[in-house]
């Protein structure tokens, strides 16, 4: 058996945390998977504070994991509506669309 | 915490106490008014209005002790009262030039005013943060705001792309910011900025420390559009309504400004070394893109963000100073940069022809012989972004530089100055077509009372504050001085 320790979380967390950059940069198709993989950072962080809380024995980490699902709640609520807005005028959601303005 | 206590602490907190309650009130005198147009006028007014209280608040505060409240998660120091202020006043110049625009627009909605001051509201809190968590939750009040004004217009396909585009980049920043201050907090041990600098000027380098650091500049530069964080800027601002482009070039450059100062030189100035080569990436990164980028355009709205992609520039290469001559030096910067700014977006908004608004540059042509007053602001204007000496615009840039050559970084002012002369160029066009291109189109409409009295009040201060320069320096050294050294 292995311990599994501080290491393991933070690792976890920066794969996650990876993983939502990326699918933020490669993925072209669809905005509402943006919008997971924004989810899916914010999350990964949320799992780096409560282990550092854990381990360090404060209580700090974990009060500001849940200020940060709070604001996430707020933040998906205010994306979808912007992409409701979008929606609307253009017709469809793929990020490609988005090209309105250049230069 | 005592009942004194908590009433002590409350009172730091005054001017945000005022903001948000008097946006809750605002919220519902819209909600339950007769007529959408009546109670969106009433909005506008009560918002206004508590804006300047917020500002009389913050200036009221500054004549006392100041503090810290809520166990050293807020601070109200000479700083982040002079911040506050000039946020305030700056949100209220962008409801001033909002209202006939949004009526003319069929957007006047009683949501805009209340939008604007709940945006002010994470800005006041941003600028007071000395903790992390404060941080976070003041920058998001402040974005989350930000990106409903960006797609204010939700009939137009350019202004719901606009808000989507800046929406999607503001998320992937904060989640940055956010990582790196996990980070910090568990490298350093707490989220106070107090903790943080002890554990930052313990010898050696914190590896965790520095990469948390790292994550937070970028997600903070991303805010300030710096580059290589800018991609939205020229979009948002030129498909947002313009009186929300106005707004975004002024106040949150400010408080995300202050921000990031406060952040360097505070809880990690015992690490100037390591930041400082970040800082300069950043600033030489924007003075190029922002000087070459705006060349080709022919949107002045665009223009308009370009331009403030390279002052930004500008403003790092006097933080990367790290001194307290440098945090006073960006906060004159910025604020006379925003002078300048709020008055060019005013004449922006006087480009009403019968057909509808225009915002090519080649618009403006021939202004100086149909609109003589409107042609000179917008001269002066241009000329005080762009730096021209003997304007008020120059002593900005001048003590920004000054900052980064007391600090030893010759080199990097030297490149800024070449940087600077390229960005004349296009302030220099406009100022071309104004003059001695001949007129096309039609003539501008007259201007909204409000907008009128901006661009006006603006191009005349360019000129009119040189006087009072060393009142206005005198102010910004007592705020700079509080933080950082």
């Amino acid at each position: 058996m292995i311990e599994i320790g501080l290491g393991h979380y933070l690792t976890l967390a920066a794969i996650l945390f990876t993983i939502g950059v990326f699918g933020i940069f490669v993925n072209r198709k669809n905005v509402i998977i943006l919008l997971m993989c924004v989810e899916l950072m914010l999350l990964a962080v949320n799992i780096n504070l409560v282990a550092f809380s854990a381990h360090l024995g404060d209580l700090a980490g974990q009060v500001f994991a849940l200020f940060i699902l709070t604001v996430a709640a707020a933040e998906a609520a205010v994306g979808l509506a912007i992409l409701v807005v979008f929606f609307r005028n253009r017709g469809d959601i793929a990020v490609e669309g988005a090209n309105m303005m250049k230069g | 915490m005592t009942s004194s206590q908590l009433i002590a602490d409350l009172v730091l907190m005054t001017p945000e106490l005022i903001l948000a309650i008097g946006a809750m009130a605002a919220l519902l005198i819209g909600v339950y008014w007769k007529s959408e147009l009546g109670g969106a006028r009433m909005a506008m007014r009560i918002a206004f209005g508590l804006l300047i209280a917020g500002g009389a608040g913050a200036i009221w505060l500054a004549q006392g002790q100041g503090g810290t409240a809520f166990f050293a998660a807020f601070i109200a120091d000479p700083f982040s009262l002079y911040a506050k202020t000039a946020v305030f006043l700056a949100a209220a110049v962008a409801l001033l030039l909002a209202s006939r625009y949004l009526e003319t627009e069929n957007l006047a909605r009683f949501e805009y005013p209340v939008l604007i001051l709940l945006a002010a509201l994470g800005m006041a809190i941003m600028v007071s943060a000395n903790d992390m968590i404060t941080l976070y939750l003041g920058l998001e009040l402040q974005s989350l705001s930000l990106y409903i004004l960006a797609a204010f217009n939700r009939d137009s396909l350019r202004s719901s792309e606009a808000g989507l585009k800046y929406f999607l980049l503001g998320a992937l920043s904060s989640g940055l910011l956010l990582y790196g201050a996990s980070l910090i907090y568990g490298f350093a041990g707490t989220t106070g900025f107090e903790g943080i600098a002890i554990a930052a000027a313990q010898d050696g380098t914190n590896v965790g420390l520095l990469f948390g650091l790292v994550f937070v500049i970028s997600g903070l530069a991303f805010k300030i559009s710096a580059a290589p964080f800018h991609m939205w800027t020229p979009d948002v601002y030129e498909g947002a309504p313009t009186p929300v482009a106005a707004f975004f070039a002024t106040a949150p450059k400010l408080a995300a400004m202050a921000l990031l100062a406060r952040v360097l030189t505070e809880p990690f100035g015992p690490m100037i070394d390591d930041w400082r080569q970040v800082i300069i990436v950043l600033a030489i990164l924007s003075m190029a893109i922002g000087s070459f980028g705006a060349l080709m355009q022919t949107n002045i709205k665009r223009l308009m963000g370009y331009s403030s992609i390279g002052n930004v520039g500008y403003a790092l290469v006097g933080l990367s100073s790290g001194t307290q001559l440098g945090v006073w030096a960006v906060l004159l910067y910025f604020t006379l940069y925003i002078i300048g700014v709020a008055g060019a977006f005013a004449v922006i908004l006087s480009m009403r022809r019968s057909e509808g608004m225009v915002e090519r540059i080649e618009d403006l042509a021939g202004l100086s012989q149909s609109r003589q007053g409107l042609a000179l602001a917008m001269t002066a204007l241009m000329f005080s972004i762009g730096g021209m000496p003997f304007l008020v615009g120059f002593f900005g840039k001048f003590f920004v530089f000054y900052a980064a050559v007391e600090a030893g970084l010759t080199w990097l002012v030297v490149l800024a100055v070449l940087f600077s002369t390229v960005s004349i160029a296009y302030y220099l066009r406009v100022v071309k077509v104004i003059w001695f291109d001949e007129p096309a189109g039609g003539e501008f409409l007259p201007a909204p009372a409000g907008v009128a009295f901006v661009s006006r009040a603006a191009g005349l201060a360019t000129v009119a504050l040189l006087p009072f320069m060393v009142i206005i320096i005198g102010l910004v050294v007592s705020a700079g001085g509080s933080i950082g050294g």
